[in-house]
């Protein structure tokens, strides 16, 4: 593999980093000061030792070549998942080709890397062996068990939606989350995720402001579409009804036949609740134009495990998951580890954008928005607001309401200075959400998230 | 976004809005538009909300779009060499206060670096990346010490990136005169302008641009306006005239000598008394002589032993009008004598160049020898300090700074510490910075915190192996290193990089001498490992900038 000729840059090692502290515990490392016996191998091995406040130094490796992501592993006692050590290690990596020279790796580092590879390689050919273990009668009656519970959480919740507009939604701002809490616990019981997750966020509808009724009754309808959509599944065609089954929080393999392709990072950010901090990676196939979504979840405040930093490409398959116009894939085997590329998505314009949500809600009409690269738009501010303003027609699309209070923002605004800019993002119908943007000339990607 | 256009949407908006209307009273209380009354009517109202919210998200179109800013100025600078761009980005990144207190640890501080890092990018003239600027001006934004530097480098961009976001502001306001703004031109409509109609910071900053450029014409600019500001706003625009002072400005200084603002008259003299050639400090220079002479006779009370002459001094014994117009203040500071106050105020406004004259043709040093007689030797000492200061003389300062390892250097002695870091400024870099080595090797380094602050950095050689020795010697004596912290600090930011080689015996934990401070020796190995990581991270940091001067681009 000669990739690993191609160093990260820093931002993209800072990516990896679990929260701010070990971001900043990090770059303080990321000098040659404390590291000794640090190198290389052309198999995306980096190791090194690090002087820490002990006498014995710790040993630190990483394998980036591995398929999911980097991994790790550290000597110190840290719990935080890459430590600083190893965080450290590859921005010194990444930033000077002398502290880190080309070379055989020591003992230590091999033995872990060679035996992480080892049982990725047995996983993988346990995996192609039949999954025979389970009795499908069995199998069977499970799923057809958990469908009738979903079924009867559905029509409880059905009946809710009916007594909540027969009283009023103005009896709602009154009733606050408390009522909403005991209805999504009902639906988790009844094993409906989906509907569980969705009804937690009625909850919250009623003090988000002005226009609040408008968003409460859209919320209410597309859940009431919903719960209809699963009492009929058997009716819908086979790509919407795998839709319904996958919104109601069904669980759904990636079975999809997998699509080999060199695979950019357009974007990989996090949203966290008390339960889970949920990673998106975006990611756009080179050859197949494709944009597909990598999940990865990790325990409430803790990062996911898989990161894979803006800009970088890899050459992998992706396999989707079933539902018409899901853009959830898997990710599976990697063929080279990411590195960095020069690959950017084509744009389109805002009036292109916005059609294209239109048409993906045909497929699934609970969509809150579809990944777009805007080509040439240029940010504006607009009263209180931002918009991203199409450079050669007159045709805007509004920031989120999120969007707008992020530092991103103000990366997007210096990076573009009144030129136009490609920004990729998520285009929905609360605006757009920016998440990555390319200057207008050369230059690399910048992550605004 | 907004919603489809109003003739497709007529019917829709009527129909959502009779919708939101419904649901909010409740179906019991009003019939959905188009069904029947009863137990069905919710779920019709449902069936009807939903259809139309997945028509009105379809039928999203794009919004008009605003008024788009005007682009930036283009920024004719070449762009950071990549190493360097990541590396700003790391110095950026480290903010102080995600962890807050504890002991320092091994590893640098990296936002300290980054005043160094601008002025090596600045003295290069490079552009930052866009992207980097909200970091930078919110780094700005906390530190007004870091504005000057982070504002030349941030560039033309910043300034109408700060226009958008009032955060920064103050980026609008502390606009350098040489980098971004064009200077201010004496003749020019909008010059007037400002200066006329602006508001005070705004003609502070136009008078300092324009008197940095052009001093004559900021004079006269402000000539044109003198009698009419108010006394503190004179005080302020008198004030600026510091920079570029130059003997034509003697008759305007002259004629603010007769001010009805007290604080102004006495700026006035303060500024016609450090040009040695002005009526005033020749006024100065007659009545600082009177008061001063030597008297040969003194000393010669044993038999056989040759008089040796000594420094009379006569104080004045009254402050007269004149005296006061040219700025001297009558009034003694509580617990002073007036006699002595006057005196001092006399000798600190005379030009030091009188005192050869009338002390029989001695050199400074010669003169700074002499004995004082009736304890007048400090008052009449630093008065010659203060006037070394404000006129800039280095043969003076060279005098009263006297030998760095003489033993009343590093004590209490005539000349304070705080004098002598003075002092030190009007000498050349190298020789300030062989008198703070010589000072360090006789005096060690409780009491050099302040003299190092004045010297050059890079600190030379001389300076570097004494502050590292005096480090060295500290450690032996057992003390722990946050007694040196400040040294230490200033060592990390102002010691030459390439001294790191030297510093590496010193990393070793030592073995703990009996009479040591429990643990001190591996604090010790800790705070000089944090300094050669420093310097390290500074000669990369200098190296990806690459050589000082760039290569112009075509």
């Amino acid at each position: 593999m000669t990739q690993q000729g191609v160093r990260w840059t820093a931002d993209q090692v800072l990516a990896l980093a679990p929260d701010a502290a070990s971001r900043k515990a990090g770059s303080k490392l990321g000098a040659a000061g404390p590291w000794s016996e640090a190198g290389c191998s052309d198999e995306g091995t980096v190791w090194g030792l690090c002087k820490g406040s002990g006498s014995k130094p710790y040993q630190t490796v990483v394998d980036i070549a591995d398929a999911s992501g980097p991994a790790y592993k550290c000597s110190c006692p840290s719990r935080k998942f890459p430590c600083k050590h190893a965080l450290g290690l590859l921005l010194l990596w990444a930033g000077d080709d002398a502290a880190v020279p080309r070379g055989e790796a020591p003992e230590w580092a091999e033995q872990w890397t060679a035996g992480r590879r080892r049982r990725a390689e047995e996983k993988r050919s346990g995996q192609e062996a039949p999954s025979g273990s389970a009795d499908p009668e069995a199998a069977r009656r499970r799923a057809e068990r958990r469908a009738e519970r979903v079924t009867a959480g559905a029509l409880e919740l059905e009946q809710r939606l009916a007594d909540l507009l027969r009283g009023g939604l103005a009896t709602a701002e009154q009733s606050g989350y408390g009522l909403w809490e005991e209805t999504a616990a009902r639906m988790v019981d009844a094993q409906a995720q989906g509907l569980a997750a969705r009804v937690r966020e009625l909850g919250a509808i009623p003090s988000t402001g002005p226009g609040w009724p408008v968003r409460l009754l859209e919320e209410c309808a597309l859940l009431h579409l919903l719960g209809q959509g699963w009492l009929r599944r058997e009716r819908l065609p086979d790509a919407l009804a795998a839709t319904v089954r996958s919104r109601m929080g069904l669980p759904a393999s990636a079975d999809g036949k997998p699509v080999r392709d060199r695979w950019l990072v357009l974007a990989q950010y996090d949203t966290a609740d008390s339960r889970l901090t949920t990673r998106r990676i975006w990611l756009y196939g080179a050859d197949s134009g494709r944009t597909a979504l990598l999940l990865s979840y990790g325990a409430a405040g803790r990062a996911p495990e898989l990161a894979l930093p803006v800009g970088l490409a890899l050459e992998a398959e992706v396999s989707s998951y079933p539902g018409a116009g899901q853009p959830r894939v898997a990710l599976g085997e990697q063929f080279a580890p990411p590195a960095p590329a020069e690959i950017r998505p084509p744009g389109v314009t805002a009036s292109e954008a916005a059609a294209r949500y239109g048409d993906a809600l045909r497929d699934d009409p609970w969509l809150e928005s579809v990944p777009v690269t805007l080509g040439r738009v240029v940010p504006t501010p607009d009263g209180d607001s931002w918009q991203l303003a199409d450079a050669d027609e007159d045709a805007a699309l509004p920031l989120t309401p999120a969007a707008r209070s992020r530092p991103g923002l103000w990366r997007l605004v210096a990076l573009s200075g009144g030129a136009p800019v490609t920004v990729f993002g998520e285009c929905g119908h609360q605006g757009f959400n920016p998440l990555t943007a390319w200057p207008e000339g050369a230059g690399d990607a910048v992550s605004l998230c | 976004m907004t919603r489809t256009s109003a003739p497709v949407d007529a019917p829709g908006t009527g129909a959502w809005e009779g919708l939101v209307t419904t649901a909010l009273l409740g179906t019991d209380r009003r019939t959905p538009p188009g069904t029947a009354p009863g137990q069905d009517a919710p779920v019709a109202l449902l069936d009807a909300a939903a259809v139309e919210t997945v028509r009105r998200r379809a039928g999203l179109r794009p919004a008009r779009a605003a008024q788009r800013p005007r682009p930036a100025p283009a920024d004719g600078r070449p762009p950071l060499p990549a190493a360097a761009a990541r590396r700003l980005a790391m110095l950026l990144a480290d903010r102080p206060g995600a962890s807050a207190g504890g002991r320092r640890g091994t590893a640098p501080d990296l936002m300290e670096l980054l005043p160094q890092w601008l002025a090596a990018a600045n003295a290069r003239g490079f552009a930052p990346p866009p992207q980097v600027l909200p970091a930078l001006l919110d780094a700005a934004r906390g530190r007004t010490d870091l504005r000057p530097a982070a504002l030349e480098f941030a560039g033309p961009r910043a300034l109408w990136l700060a226009r958008l976001n009032p955060d920064w502001r103050f980026a609008l306001r502390s606009a350098p005169g040489g980098g971004a703004a064009p200077p201010p031109v004496a003749d020019d409509d909008r010059t007037r302008q400002v200066w006329q109609e602006g508001l005070f910071a705004e003609r502070v900053a136009l008078l300092s641009a324009l008197r940095s450029g052009d001093p004559a014409a900021a004079r006269e600019l402000l000539a044109t306006t003198w009698a009419t500001e108010r006394a503190e706003d004179r005080l302020m625009f008198l004030d600026s005239l510091r920079t570029g002072l130059g003997p034509d400005d003697e008759p305007f200084l002259e004629q603010a000598l007769s001010d009805r603002s007290r604080n102004v008259r006495a700026t006035a003299a303060e500024l016609l008394s450090a040009l040695p050639g002005s009526a005033l400090a020749a006024r100065m220079a007659v009545r600082a002589a009177a008061c001063v002479a030597i008297d040969h006779t003194r000393g010669s009370g044993a038999a056989g032993t040759a008089p040796t002459p000594t420094i009379v001094v006569e104080a004045p014994h009254e402050c007269d009008p004149d005296m006061e117009r040219d700025g001297v203040v009558p009034k003694a500071p509580a617990g002073r004598g007036e006699r002595s106050w006057w005196f001092g105020q006399l000798v600190e406004a005379a030009p030091l160049g009188t005192w050869s004259r009338r002390l029989g043709g001695r050199t400074p040093r010669e003169i700074v020898a002499l004995p004082v007689a009736d304890d007048w030797q400090g008052e009449l000492h630093a008065a010659w300090c203060r006037a070394a200061v404000r006129q800039g003389d280095a043969e003076w300062s060279r005098a009263l700074l006297g030998e760095p390892s003489a033993p009343e250097a590093g004590g209490p002695g005539a000349v304070s510490l705080a004098e002598r870091a003075k002092l030190l400024g009007t000498l050349g870099a190298a020789e300030r910075a062989e008198w703070v080595a010589g000072f360090i090797a006789a005096h060690g380094l409780s009491e050099a915190f302040q003299l190092l602050g004045v010297c050059a950095v890079p600190w030379a050689p001389p300076l570097g192996r004494a502050v590292v020795d005096a480090l060295n010697i500290a450690r032996d004596a057992g003390s722990y290193p946050w007694s040196f912290s400040g040294v230490m600090g200033l060592a990390e930011r102002c010691l030459d990089p390439s001294e790191s080689g030297r510093l590496d015996a010193l990393l070793a934990v030592p073995d703990e001498p009996e009479d040591a401070s429990p643990g001190a020796g591996g604090y010790w190995a800790e705070a000089f490992q944090r300094l050669v990581t420093t310097l390290r991270l500074r000669a990369a940091m200098i190296e990806e900038l690459g050589p000082a001067k760039p290569i112009t681009p075509a």
